[in-house]
């Protein structure tokens, strides 16, 4: 099994943080549509993390954890005070509205990278940041549990609305641009 | 399994966080039904365009320049004697320890998606209307073929007297690289050999041997310069069966 030669002889963590350094920018910028913000959020959460790795417990989930830092900072911040919502029973799975009947991959056929990047920003943040985590940082439902600190039932829920969300916004582009037409 | 039962599982299915025995009661359902098959692929799609337009944003080289400087290893302090050493030692052991779980994660991350994307293609393939582009029993019918329309040659194994049947072929691709999408049956299962040449980053570190993976069973090695993979939802000794004849032949 391949493990990178730097990270052999003592894992500072630096050795840890670093490879994490594109994808948390990634997320950042995500979160706050902002290059400064993101920028100052990616900074803050190196810097909290780096004050904090004393209490960091070997064995668990480093990557979570950092992602939690990071987005605690954000929910503290300016923006993230303005853009978090409750969302109500979203734990209840019987409460699930039924699947949709349209299948995604008629929308998907139509929908470019563009559009999807659009709907993306158009999530609310709950949504968006849960689906980022599922599907471009490939987290599972326990990391992500431990990045959101939300138990692992509404990690199931949340994704579910996110994905229907998003269906839903990508349907209403596609609709959207036929009127336009 | 009733189609609504099925359904709801099914992005939990995808994410690879069902268990193995639903997975797999929900995998033979999806075989059936071609509804909750197109259903699925629909699914895999979307969370390809998500992971596709999620990767959005890359940092500029000053922002990792300064916070790299600020986190870089500081001087260690001076030794405090035997007890200072110890700890330092227990303490290098245990981050070291995150740090090799947090590189397998990554590794495991990227078999876990080679791995998925070819439960994708053997889906999709058994899900179309044209599973195979040559349909033929006959390996010295489907092995011609693929002549000049992909950069290799292979062998295929005689099945007379086994329980295998060859259904036949088409090209695929994985990360880009063009390859060989063969399908056999064994009793009701349908089972997808892969071969590529064995140089794409994406398959060239993967480690050969049989894994259970997004509820299939799969083989994998490397064989003169090519990398095979088998992947169905046929039993494991089924798909090692099969995993030996194409060793034998090849």
């Amino acid at each position: 099994m391949e493990v990178p030669d730097q990270a052999l002889p003592a894992a500072t963590f630096e050795d840890l943080a670093m490879p994490l350094f594109d994808q948390l920018y990634n997320f950042a910028r995500w979160l706050t549509h902002d290059t400064t913000e993101a920028e100052d959020l990616v900074q803050e959460t190196y810097t909290k993390a780096l004050r904090g790795f004393s209490s960091f417990q070997p064995g668990t989930n480093f990557r979570a954890w950092m992602y939690r830092i990071l987005r605690n900072s954000f929910l503290s911040s300016r923006t993230g005070l303005k853009v978090m919502v409750a969302l109500d029973g979203e734990a209840d799975e019987s409460l699930l509205p039924p699947e949709s009947s349209t299948p995604e991959s008629i929308l998907m056929e139509q929908a470019g990278r563009e559009t999807v990047q659009q709907a993306l920003a158009d999530l609310p943040v709950p949504f968006r940041e849960i689906l980022l985590l599922c599907e471009v940082e490939e987290m599972s439902y326990q990391e992500i549990s431990e990045a959101l600190a939300i138990p692992m039932g509404t990690v199931m829920s949340r994704l579910f609305r996110a994905r229907k969300a998003l269906r839903d916004l990508l349907r209403k582009k596609r609709d959207g641009g036929r009127h336009g037409v | 399994m009733a189609c609504d039962q099925g359904r709801s599982k099914l992005d939990a299915y995808l994410d690879g966080e069902l268990d193995p025995a639903e997975a797999n009661v929900l995998g033979k359902h999806l075989q059936g039904c071609a509804a909750c098959s197109a259903d699925a692929l629909g699914r895999v799609q979307m969370k390809r365009s998500v992971q596709m337009a999620g990767k959005r944003y890359a940092a500029s080289a000053e922002l990792r320049n300064r916070i790299a400087k600020s986190v870089a290893a500081k001087p260690r302090r001076e030794s405090r004697g035997l007890w200072w050493t110890l700890g330092v030692a227990v303490v290098s052991v245990l981050i070291l320890s995150v740090a090799m779980n947090f590189y397998l994660g990554r590794d495991s991350a990227r078999r876990r998606r080679v791995y998925s994307e070819l439960a994708d293609l053997h889906v999709a393939a058994l899900a179309s209307a044209t599973p195979v582009d040559v349909i033929s029993t006959d390996r010295h019918t489907v092995k011609p073929w693929f002549q000049g329309k992909i950069p290799f040659s292979f062998n295929l194994p005689e099945l007379q007297g086994t329980e295998f049947t060859l259904l036949g072929g088409r090209v695929t691709y994985l990360a880009q690289t063009p390859g060989a999408h063969l399908i056999y049956q064994v009793r009701k299962h349908e089972v997808s050999v892969f071969i590529f040449q064995d140089r794409g980053e994406e398959t060239a570190s993967l480690p050969s041997g049989a894994v259970h993976a997004v509820s299939f069973n799969m083989d994998s090695w490397t064989q003169n310069g090519l990398r095979y993979f088998v992947v169905g939802d046929a039993g494991a000794n089924d798909i090692q069966a099969l995993s030996r004849l194409l060793r034998d032949a090849g």
